[in-house]
């Protein structure tokens, strides 16, 4: 048996409570007792304890583009960034479209031992987007598949979303749409606005995916299903979701923490670290955003970590490739953009990058700072800021958008399982077996 | 300054530094001997990722004409389906001794990366990026303008330019309306709705859709050529009811001012956007355009790899 105690960890209501953890369960909770730190012990010094971040939606690249990332390279940019749960999105390569492809990436994430890797499974065959993937084949494996997405692109055919959306039904699933209308962006590059008429790049229209949100909010509402908004980017579609929430539709969204901060000003220069797929959009778009995450009409943040190598960004505009890091920069985003301008607490930021995320992912064992439940604990100096370096990244990729950006609150200490697996803000190489 | 990317890297006044300049050199090279010696050992570099023999050839002769070697490299298509990147490009041509770059390229933004991503120390001139920018052409549209209204020489203020045409896919429209509105001029935009981009008056134009309605105030029409694959792509229906709502048609041509001009940037689709008989009537200056084009062309090289390109002489 093997037992630890983090001293002084200050909680969201600020009580400053010990935590003793054994065998990677969190076997008791006590206000502090001002004991010394002693062998494995670890001294939070009052830092803000929460549980574990969990990410619906993060590209780990693995099989297919390891170049990019891996499960490992990813896993330490995510413990890094204080998650202990990604979810690995299925436009890999192969696609993550059999039991085989999805129990592959979660062993890899097991092998890793770093955070859980919920592997999501791809909607439709080869995320073709012309017919159902084996989805409950995905379910019942032992990758126990329950999100599923075609994300990078848009499960656009009506029919198949809403066979798609009747199906996952069956074992609890939820579809995760990338809501992006193929006909309205065809050659699309940047948000359409005033910056892309002047830029000379093809516009990428808000109604493109506010179309696609209507349509499947209407679709969701009349088979009963659960759906879930990717990365929801425009004002039109946090008032879509909202209106689906007062009319008790089961709907949830995300934002990314780049969508809350950075917008299409950005593309100016052409600098392809700001390319992304849906793109950053216009000032009252993260107005819109962020008060769509505060009212809970935006249920959680999601990462939508998007490595890729530097040859597929240092290129034209055109022909880079779409996407950017989250996972380091995540939670610092979400403090800059919400709780520096006094949005939501600590709390509630808890609930909308831990908590809520683990509940829509069925992900039981995260979200929880409470005795019995797995260790999954991450420290946050609140009031420390830090300067982002795309050269010390853990990811394998470094296409960052906030390189040279300081930004508040560092993640000091990560426990997966209750194993140290970032200890002052460094990588241990510790691992749970 | 370093590089000509964009009107907008440009005030006013460098603008008609740079006409002035073409002026000169332009009477310079009227004689008999049509070269300076100026650029002398100097290498000019044309890259030229899309098919474009005008405007290569215009860079080029401006290039001779001041001394300097030219090399040419023309690769259609983008960096990426041609296999080589832009920056292994680009720094393959510095390493034979380029001292400036011209690059037409089908990207937007392309002639930015290539001088502002640190891949090279050469001086870039935009020939033409995507639908962006088209710098040289603007000046040498500004150039024949002022040729054509000697009183306005510095000052466009009092002139009415139409623009018409395919705006959202121009660059030549979007440097045009840059320039021409900074000099003083008055710009419309003419086209129909679907050829025209989102918050288009924010550039400081008017906006029309109907070429009827402006054209006898115009004191010059630029007419902007119809690419070909805008037909299939259901900007308009028929090339037929795109040449009656907005070609320069020989009633049109009947109704502009005594003084007006008509300009075309070409190539010319003789009979969709523009008429035979407009194109080649007495008011239409697109070979001056051409002729103008070698002297601005001179002037920007020279100014970037010689003299000065600031303004306020």
């Amino acid at each position: 048996m093997s037992t630890f105690t983090l001293h002084n960890a200050r909680m969201t209501d600020n009580h400053i409570v010990d935590v003793d953890v054994t065998d990677g369960v969190i076997s008791a909770i006590a206000p502090a007792r001002g004991q010394k730190s002693q062998g494995l012990d670890c001294d939070a010094n009052k830092n803000l304890l929460i549980p574990g971040l969990v990410d619906l939606h993060t590209h780990l690249r693995q099989p297919g583009k390891e170049g990019a990332e891996t499960v490992l390279t990813g896993s330490q940019a995510a413990v890094k960034g204080g998650y202990t749960a990604v979810s690995a999105m299925a436009n890999t390569s192969p696609v993550a479209d059999t039991a085989g492809v999805v129990e592959q990436v979660a062993r890899l994430g097991k092998d890793a031992g770093l955070c859980d890797v919920f592997p999501i499974g791809a909607v439709t065959q080869g995320i073709e987007g012309k017919a159902l993937a084996e989805l409950s084949a995905m379910a019942q494996s032992a990758a126990g598949v329950r999100i599923f997405s075609d994300d990078g692109n848009c499960v656009s055919d009506p029919l198949l979303m809403r066979r798609a959306l009747e199906y996952v039904k069956t074992f609890g699933g939820v579809i995760a749409q990338h809501a992006q209308e193929p006909r309205l962006t065809v050659g699309a590059q940047m948000n359409e606005g005033l910056v892309s008429s002047a830029l000379g790049l093809t516009g990428w229209p808000a109604v493109a995916e506010e179309s696609i949100i209507a349509r499947d909010i209407l679709l969701a509402h009349h088979v009963g299903s659960r759906l879930h908004i990717c990365h929801l980017t425009t004002k039109g579609g946090v008032e879509l979701v909202r209106w689906a929430k007062s009319q008790g539709i089961s709907v949830t969204a995300e934002v990314t923490p780049h969508h809350l901060i950075l917008t299409d000003e950005s593309a100016v220069g052409y600098n392809s670290v700001f390319k992304v797929n849906p793109p950053l959009r216009t000032t009252e778009d993260v107005q819109a955003l962020r008060d769509g995450l505060a009212d809970g009409t935006i249920d959680i943040v999601a990462t939508d970590h998007a490595p890729h190598p530097n040859e597929a960004k240092e290129c034209e505009w055109s022909a880079a490739a779409f996407g950017m890091l989250g996972l380091e920069t995540s939670l610092s985003a979400v403090v800059e953009s919400m709780i520096v301008t006094k949005k939501i607490d600590w709390a509630q930021l808890v609930e909308r990058m831990s908590i809520t995320p683990a509940k829509i992912g069925g992900y039981s064992a995260h979200g929880r700072i409470e005795v019995g439940a797995p260790a999954h604990l991450v420290v946050v100096d609140t009031e420390a800021t830090w300067t982002v370096d795309r050269a010390t990244t853990a990811s394998k990729s470094s296409n960052t958008p906030f390189h040279g950006r300081t930004l508040p609150a560092r993640v000091m200490h990560t426990y997966f399982h209750g194993v140290h697996v970032l200890q002052d803000g460094q990588l241990t190489g510790k691992r749970y077996e | 300054m370093q590089n000509l990317l964009s009107i907008d890297d440009i005030t006013a006044s460098q603008a008609l530094n740079i006409l002035d300049t073409a002026k000169e050199l332009s009477r310079l090279t009227e004689g008999s001997v049509k070269k300076l010696p100026t650029l002398r050992g100097r290498t000019i570099v044309n890259l030229f990722f899309e098919d474009s023999t005008r405007t290569r050839l215009s860079f080029e002769a401006a290039a001779k004409r001041l001394s300097a070697d030219v090399i040419n490299f023309s690769a259609k298509g983008s960096s990426v389906s041609k296999g080589e990147s832009l920056k292994d490009t680009a720094q393959t041509l510095e390493a034979m001794g380029a001292d400036l770059m011209v690059i037409r390229h089908p990207a937007s933004g392309a002639a930015h990366l290539l001088a502002n991503s640190g891949w090279i120390s050469a001086k870039v001139v935009n020939a033409g990026d995507g639908t962006h920018q088209h710098p040289s052409q603007a000046l040498l549209d500004a150039y024949t303008i002022r040729d054509h209204f000697p009183e306005h020489r510095n000052d466009f203020t009092g002139l009415h330019i139409a623009i018409v045409g395919d705006i959202l896919h121009s660059r030549v429209a979007r440097s045009n309306a840059a320039l021409l509105t900074s000099l003083g001029a008055r710009v419309t935009v003419v086209g129909p709705a679907t050829l025209l981009p989102l918050g288009v008056e924010s550039w400081g134009v008017s906006v029309s859709y109907n070429l009827d309605e402006i054209i006898e105030h115009c004191d010059a029409v630029m007419m902007l050529r119809v690419q070909s694959e805008r037909m299939n792509a259901s900007f308009f229906p028929s090339e037929r009811e795109y040449a009656r709502d907005y070609g320069l048609t020989r009633s049109r041509l009947g109704s502009m001012k005594p003084t007006s001009i008509i300009m075309h940037p070409g190539p010319m689709n003789r009979g969709l956007e523009i008429c035979a008989e407009a194109a080649d009537s007495p008011r239409s200056v697109v070979l001056k355009q051409v002729k103008n084009g070698i002297s601005v062309r001179m002037a920007i090289l020279y100014l970037l790899l010689g003299g000065s390109i600031e303004g306020d002489n």
